[in-house]
């Protein structure tokens, strides 16, 4: 493919979905939603296969119909933008410019479980946009009030820290604690913030439920796979072509994307951040991405032949290090011994076959570790030590 | 501002419920750039805590420096994406134009050089924040001509 050639099939795959950037109105869309059944709401979302945006992919309509039936005084609903993946950075523009849009996905969640405070919990690398978003919230405010919404929405900044995107870690630091991840269950939407029940969605999930309500849930089904409805916003870098933020269907193969996006020299896309797998060249063309293949959170980070898929390791394992939160062992010594150890093997102090007691405890440190944090690190480091491992040594 | 009133015009904005302890925190750092050990107390006995345990919070999170920083504060980050677009060349150009290393503070308290994890502007890469604000797309001359502008204008 050409570059107009590629142009055009980027365009055309965009158009495809174009949910997330699409100007609607959104309050006209609010007083339409507040007039629906909660039951009817929730069993929309439900409907449209809606599944966490941030990374996790839990069914999102299944959260709000749990949040719904829990038993709790007081129910809150919290926007997660604590976008701290490396590579991940679409949650920064959809919340800059779409942020009624975002409110409008809480406002009509709040409706559909009966919650009355919510929270956009915005990471601090983040807070050049506090200023405009608290403004955003007042404004909105003061429209639940006239619309006869019992729900009222704010922010609440952090302070630098990876783990406080795990959401229980999240309810910690709100509550004003070192933001270290709680005990599964009781989950969210049983106990969350406050111990009361709580729906905490992704940014962008929160913007796809929006227009699922607007649209109806049968347009977002027929976007996208069986196992992976709806579009996806995906946030591009490395050694692309086009670099930055694109809204595209699910269900792409890895092979399209790189072709659409890559540099005629990608050797590896490390899909899903820091927490990801990476995909070496020959398995492109059967790598789905979505649920059925490999999940994001949105992160696309592509390497060319020029780039030491060591260093990437080194650096990855360098984040972990310095962002697990030390509550639990594996993790806590997981991190510093997976990186001690690939340095050990590739200035020749520990042979290569040390690799694989590495590997062995990156998957006790799956199964062990309390968060996602400390569970996912095998996915790169298994990933990258086993088809490329020649570079971890060399 | 006395650091004695920086902390009670936070304790007034925001109350002294646990669920602020953060946003009093914040404040207290936008005005002074750190958390001194007085800082910590102050808090403490604002909100009828341990101070152990508002210094357990603080230490918790990187954005609430319990060490002495400049005016200004400079994280470069040092994540994958900005790693390969050239961050390596931007710490050399910072390093050398202020006379510190990574991690350190210049003598008239000005400016404090740190690295950071992903920042997410991963496409624009490499990129720094000067405490909340964003540069991007930098290059070795972009940045010493950023530092002019933070040296001329203070």
């Amino acid at each position: 493919m050409n570059s107009d050639e590629k142009a055009k099939r980027l365009r055309g795959l965009q158009e495809k979905v174009n949910l997330i950037f699409r100007e609607i109105d959104c309050i006209e869309l609010l007083e339409r939603a507040i007039k629906e059944d909660p039951e009817t709401i929730i069993q929309k979302i439900i409907d449209s296969g809606l599944r966490g945006r941030g990374g996790a992919g839990f069914p999102a309509g299944l959260k709000w119909k749990g949040a719904k039936e829990a038993a709790g005084g007081i129910k809150y609903v919290v926007c997660n933008a604590d976008e701290g993946e490396p590579g991940t950075f679409k949650d920064r523009r959809i919340l800059d410019e779409q942020t009624d849009k975002v409110i409008t996905g809480m406002a009509i969640c709040a409706h559909a479980v009966n919650a009355t405070e919510g929270s956009i919990y915005l990471r601090g690398e983040y807070n050049f946009l506090l200023s405009k978003l608290s403004a955003k919230c007042n404004t909105w405010n003061t429209i639940f009030k006239d619309k006869g919404l019992v729900f009222k929405v704010g922010v609440k900044s952090g302070s630098g820290a990876y783990v406080c995107g795990e959401e229980t870690a999240l309810f910690e630091s709100m509550e004003g604690k070192r933001g270290e991840p709680r005990n599964k269950p009781p989950f969210p939407v049983i106990a969350g913030y406050m111990d009361e029940p709580t729906v905490i969605n992704n940014v962008e999930t929160l913007a796809y439920a929006a227009m699922i309500i607007a649209d109806g849930p049968e347009s977002f089904k027929a976007i996208g796979t069986k196992d992976s409805m709806g579009g996806k916003v995906f946030s591009i870098s490395g050694d692309a072509s086009v670099k930055g933020i694109f809204e595209l269907p699910l269900g792409m193969n890895l092979q399209e994307f790189v072709d659409l996006f890559g540099d005629d020299d990608t050797k590896a896309v490390q899909v899903g951040g820091s927490s990801g797998v990476c995909v070496p060249r020959k398995n492109f063309a059967d790598t789905i991405i979505g649920f059925e293949g490999v999940p994001t959170g949105g992160s696309m980070m592509l390497f060319n032949s020029t780039r030491s898929m060591y260093h990437v390791l080194e650096n990855y394992l360098e984040f972990f290090e310095e962002e697990s939160c030390g509550q639990c062992t594996p993790c806590r010594a997981g991190c510093q011994q997976l990186l001690k150890g690939i340095e050990a093997v590739r200035s020749g102090e520990k042979p290569l076959s040390y690799i694989e007691k590495l590997r062995d405890l990156a998957q006790v440190m799956s199964v062990a570790s309390k968060c996602g944090l400390g569970q996912s690190l095998v996915n790169p480091f298994n990933s990258i030590t086993r088809y490329f491992r020649e570079e971890i040594c060399y | 501002m006395m650091l004695n009133e920086i902390v009670s015009t936070a304790v007034k904005k925001f109350g002294v419920g646990r669920e602020q302890l953060l946003p009093v925190l914040q404040y207290v750092v936008s005005q002074e750039k750190w958390l001194s050990e007085d800082a910590l107390l102050g808090v403490a006995r604002a909100f009828d805590m341990s101070a152990a345990e508002v210094y357990g919070v603080a230490s918790f999170y990187s954005f609430l420096d319990t060490k002495p920083r400049g005016d200004y504060v400079i994280r470069v980050c040092r994540t994958v994406s900005c790693d390969m677009a050239g961050k390596e060349a931007i710490m050399e150009a910072l390093e050398k134009t202020l006379h510190i290393s990574v991690g350190e503070t210049t003598a008239d308290r000005k400016f404090t050089l740190l690295e950071t994890n992903c920042m997410g502007w991963c496409a624009e890469g490499p990129a720094m924040l000067v405490n909340d604000y964003v540069y991007t797309g930098l290059t070795p001359e972009k940045v010493v001509d950023i530092l002019q502008g933070y040296m001329a204008g203070a």
